[in-house]
């Protein structure tokens, strides 16, 4: 097995893949996106309850590869107690993360689970599944201001 | 004769390592790999025969006039046509659109109406639903069975009531690998007023070399040419009925301020200065093509059947249709064919995943996406089993 596949398809990716948490829609979202990667017509719709400033629910469905829904879950755990403003940052890390060159230093720090998405440097063509559910964010976001 | 796995050989992309590993490359059908000779030809193109064409007298533009006829001479003899039938285009998507735009969107009224085949790629879709809904007219869908085969009896039904201008139909479907029936197509459609649009990317490409319906499409980077060549092949009576969709130099015979008159077919729609070195190479890709003879179907079919037939042996494999030359789709349990790609890619396997610009049968498959197998004439069992080593692996790794 190549070493590359292994960074990227680590046990923890792949077990959120085939079990991904907050997976499914909510009931009366105060944001929510839907955002396609036209590279593979992988879809997710990501769905938020803002209670008190703070995120309160999250959700997301759609369809897609391993790396694209494992993506979503761990991204969605992140997000509850967070401000939209932190949501957002949170976003722009996970991007800044992917675009980097592969060996770069983790941000474990910033990230915390989500630095287990760091494989994806290796592969330039899947970085926009690692993406996906980060940036249906900043457009939930966006939609609820505009 | 040469062998084919001398083919080979003639293709400086295979000589490259992908991650450390021999290059399997498996994604013809998206893209063809180009053979020294075509790549020579493009070369010799910018190096020697560098001027516009139909435009100089001085030497360069001589040459590279000459040139270019030759190379529409040989990709007509290739075909098996008439040189002033083939008009070069920049592709089927172009070759497409401009029969919307030439012949189709004129004769269209509203309450008329256009067929096309579930099968169809993006190219020979979107151009019939915009040229359909501007002109009020209705897109009817012809039915394929599970194996991937057109269902005649509905296209009966779709063309019954006489209001159908044109048939827009693949000649090989780019997902399931199967070939429509053209010949009961065009005497189906003929018998009841309307017209046959065919779509050659693939056919072009891994079936016999014949161009066929009223108006035929084919692209020269599917043909080991180069990127931004095409074909529209159609009769000199078609070609006469088809209004030119780009305009400006090259294809006038004498212009004033208010009007213009178009020269003869080909060249009243070849406006503007073409892709000259793309042609050239196109033409050479055509002469390499014409030079391996049947030899070059008849390795890729056998090497088909094992293809197809390796595939159906793995366990958790579902191969879509039954596909009957150049290509398989499939898909894997529990593994994603993005993920599948990503792990045969550093196995060296090139395939591609995805939708393989044809959503709405992925729809009418039930599925999101698939993974693609695609045959080159430099193809070999080597590439197979890289393929069927990388999948299992896949399948270790993701299921």
């Amino acid at each position: 097995m190549s070493d590359a596949v292994r960074a990227l398809y680590q046990e923890v990716i792949v077990e959120h893949g085939a079990h991904p948490r907050h997976r499914g829609a909510l009931a009366s979202p105060t944001h929510a996106a839907e955002l396609d990667n036209p590279l593979c017509g992988d879809v997710v719709e990501l769905q938020l309850v803002v209670d008190g400033g703070r995120i309160a629910g999250v959700a997301h469905a759609g369809h897609g590869c391993t790396l694209s829904i494992a993506a979503a879950s761990l991204f969605a755990e992140q997000l509850i107690g967070r401000t939209l403003a932190e949501a957002r940052a949170l976003a722009a890390e996970l991007e800044a993360m992917v675009a980097e060159v592969a060996g770069a230093p983790d941000r474990a720090q910033s990230l915390g689970s989500l630095a287990v998405l760091a494989g994806v440097r290796e592969f330039r063509s899947r970085r926009a599944c690692a993406t996906l559910a980060a940036r249906a964010l900043v457009r939930a976001i966006a939609a609820r201001r505009g | 004769m040469r062998s084919a796995a001398s083919w080979r050989l003639d293709f400086p992309a295979l000589e490259q390592s992908v991650h450390g590993t021999r290059l399997a490359y498996l994604d013809s059908a998206a893209t063809a790999l180009v053979p020294r000779a075509v790549i020579d030809a493009m070369v010799s193109a910018y190096t020697h025969d560098a001027g516009a064409v139909h435009r100089g007298v001085h030497a360069l533009a001589e040459a590279a006039t000459f040139a270019f006829d030759a190379a529409r001479a040989d990709v007509a003899a290739w075909l098996g046509v008439p040189a002033d039938e083939i008009v070069l285009t920049f592709g089927t998507t172009d070759t497409l659109s401009g029969i919307a735009q030439g012949w189709v969107r004129p004769r269209l009224a509203a309450g008329d109406a256009m067929i096309v085949s579930e099968l169809e790629h993006h190219a020979n879709l979107v151009p019939w639903q915009l040229a359909c809904a501007e002109r009020r007219a209705e897109l009817r869908v012809c039915r394929i069975d599970d194996a991937g085969a057109l269902d005649l009896d509905h296209l009966e039904q779709l063309l019954a009531d006489r209001r159908v201008r044109a048939v827009a139909v693949t000649q090989l479907s780019n997902v399931t690998g199967t070939a429509p029936p053209l010949d009961e197509i065009m005497q189906r459609a003929h018998a009841r007023g309307a017209i046959v649009i065919v779509d050659g990317a693939q056919g072009a490409a891994h079936l016999p070399p014949s161009p066929a319906g009223d108006f035929y499409a084919c692209s020269g980077h599917k043909l080991y040419g180069p990127g931004g060549t095409g074909v529209l092949w159609a009769t000199r009576a078609r070609l006469e009925e088809l209004a030119p969709w780009r305009t400006g130099g090259g294809m006038v015979a004498r212009v004033d301020y208010q009007h213009a008159r178009f020269r003869e077919p080909p060249a009243r729609f070849e406006a503007g200065t073409p892709n000259v070195a793309g042609v050239i190479g196109l033409g050479a890709a055509a002469r390499y093509l014409a030079a391996l003879g049947p030899a070059r179907l008849e390795h890729e079919q056998r090497l088909h059947a094992r293809l197809v037939g390796a595939l159906r042996e793995l366990r958790g494999v579902r191969v879509l249709g039954e596909p009957r030359h150049a290509l398989a789709s499939f898909v894997v349990d529990g593994v994603h064919p993005h993920d599948l790609a990503s792990v045969l890619d550093r196995g060296g396997v090139a395939i591609r995943a995805g939708h393989h610009c044809a959503q709405p049968l992925h729809a009418r498959l039930g599925i999101e996406a698939s993974t693609r197998a695609s045959l080159g004439l430099y193809s070999d069992d080597a590439d197979i089993a890289a393929l069927v080593a990388g999948i299992e692996h896949a399948k270790a790794v993701l299921a």
